[in-house]
């Protein structure tokens, strides 16, 4: 009887939620993302293996294919349907080398989140730090998570001490159009080099 | 006299200049536009100028600077942090922050005095300044809805925009108590050494703070050049509209038509 009442105890909340929506606080999204990343950083690992962990996070938790279109600005809108496949394909290669490498420089970076604040249904900003070490001192940095999806958000942006990744980014990408005449074969040229490279 | 009729002829001639490169572009908000490289062959030209002189220069004095003892780069920051509160202040009042510009003028006071020329920042111990953020010509112009006019690349003095230049002559025009006191007017007690001290002292702990970013920039940047440019008009913006909130330095509606993965 007891046994009985106990498998009840356990799963009566898992049956009744299991018909509604998990929907997860941004807030907390974050802070289990940068757990997830803190954690490989600070395995005893190579540098290519936490690479490849680092991936897998970042596929799993950033808007890639949305910040893409982001960056490239007024030019998205002149696009074919085959240089779009042909972009979103070369920008997830390119986001994923660059954001990875950049990431496993760090070793065991602490991340405290400490507030967010919601701007519309789509976009929630999450205010953290990065916690002071000897040589760093500490950084704030805010994510722009996008919660048109509350069950399923995503990072699209990261805003270190007020400047957007996302805008510099963006800014990248139009300079090197725009010093080709506007031809966006330039920045699909600089985005195979770089993957390649 | 002859000083205000040069202060006068440069700003003029600046502000005019930055009008006509802000494409009609005069208020500054979040909504102001890309603002233009007029000089963009030149700017690059510099830019990579600079980076040589990083290389062979900078680099290696902010990575030894780095090396230092924690108390020795801490006591140099806050002199240097103390000494640019003599522009801070006169730009609050420019701004018509009054409150800021008293409390500002005390935290001089007691760092100058108590803190040892600055050495130890004290004000900030005894609780009464939070989050001292620094101030110039540039960013009161800014304040005052001049646009920011061309982009420009100083030799050595790296990034900056037509009306942060001309924020930068008024420095030497007389709005910078620290230059008139080391440079301008022989008061015996400075030495025009150490108003250079202090200008690259400042340059180097910049540099070293952010040797690691600079390094990661350079190494996933496509354009080294346009993230820079990116980074530094960013970070003016930031610090005219005295804000943290992005959505108040940022232009949200870029994101509205984003579709989801």
């Amino acid at each position: 009887m007891i046994k009985r009442f106990k498998f009840i105890y356990i799963f009566l909340p898992l049956i009744f939620f299991s018909g509604t929506s998990n929907s997860l606080e941004p807030n907390i999204f974050i802070q289990s993302t940068v757990n997830r990343a803190s954690q490989i950083l600070g395995d005893d690992i190579s540098k290519g293996e936490k690479i490849e962990k680092l991936k897998i996070i970042a596929t799993d938790t950033v808007d890639i294919k949305g910040i893409g279109f982001y960056t490239l600005g007024k030019f998205r809108k002149e696009l074919s349907d085959a240089e779009k496949i042909e972009y979103t394909k070369l920008f997830r290669e390119y986001f994923l080398k660059s954001f990875s490498s950049r990431l496993a420089e760090y070793t065991n970076p602490k991340i405290d989140v400490q507030s967010q604040e919601k701007l519309n249904d789509k976009y929630t900003i999450v205010s953290s730090i990065l916690i002071a070490t000897d040589i760093r001192p500490e950084v704030k940095i805010q994510w722009r998570v996008y919660t048109k999806d509350p069950d399923k958000p995503l990072i699209r942006d990261l805003i270190i001490e007020g400047l957007s990744l996302a805008r510099t980014q963006k800014e990248e990408f139009s300079s090197i159009i725009q010093s080709n005449d506007g031809d966006i074969q330039s920045l699909f040229a600089s985005l195979k080099k770089f993957i390649n490279n | 006299m002859r000083y205000l009729l040069r202060i006068f002829i440069i700003y003029i001639f600046t502000i005019n200049f930055a009008f006509a490169g802000a494409d009609g572009e005069n208020s500054f908000s979040k909504k102001t536009g890309e603002v233009k490289d007029c000089f963009e062959n030149v700017n690059r030209a510099t830019f990579a100028f600079n980076q040589g002189l990083d290389n062979i220069l900078f680099e290696p004095l902010a990575k030894g600077y780095r090396k230092l003892p924690n108390p020795i780069k801490i006591g140099t920051g806050n002199v240097l942090s103390n000494i640019s509160n003599l522009i801070t202040i006169p730009n609050n009042i420019l701004q018509g922050e009054f409150k800021t510009a008293g409390i500002n003028t005390a935290r001089l006071t007691v760092n100058t005095t108590v803190g040892i020329f600055g050495i130890f920042d004290v004000a900030s111990q005894m609780g009464f300044v939070k989050n001292y953020k620094k101030e110039d010509y540039g960013q009161t112009l800014g304040t005052w809805g001049i646009g920011e006019g061309c982009y420009l690349v100083l030799p050595v003095l790296g990034p900056s925009t037509i009306r942060d230049l001309s924020g930068g002559f008024v420095n030497i025009l007389g709005g910078d108590p620290w230059y008139n006191l080391t440079i301008k007017n022989d008061t015996q007690h400075f030495k025009e050494s150490d108003y250079y001290f202090s200008k690259g002292g400042d340059g180097l702990n910049f540099r070293a703070k952010n040797i690691d970013s600079f390094e990661n920039l350079e190494k996933n940047s496509m354009d080294f050049y346009a993230s820079v440019k990116s980074l530094y008009l960013q970070d003016r913006r930031k610090k005219i509209l005295n804000s943290n909130s992005i959505t108040e330095s940022q232009d949200d509606s870029d994101w509205d038509e984003i579709q989801s993965n």
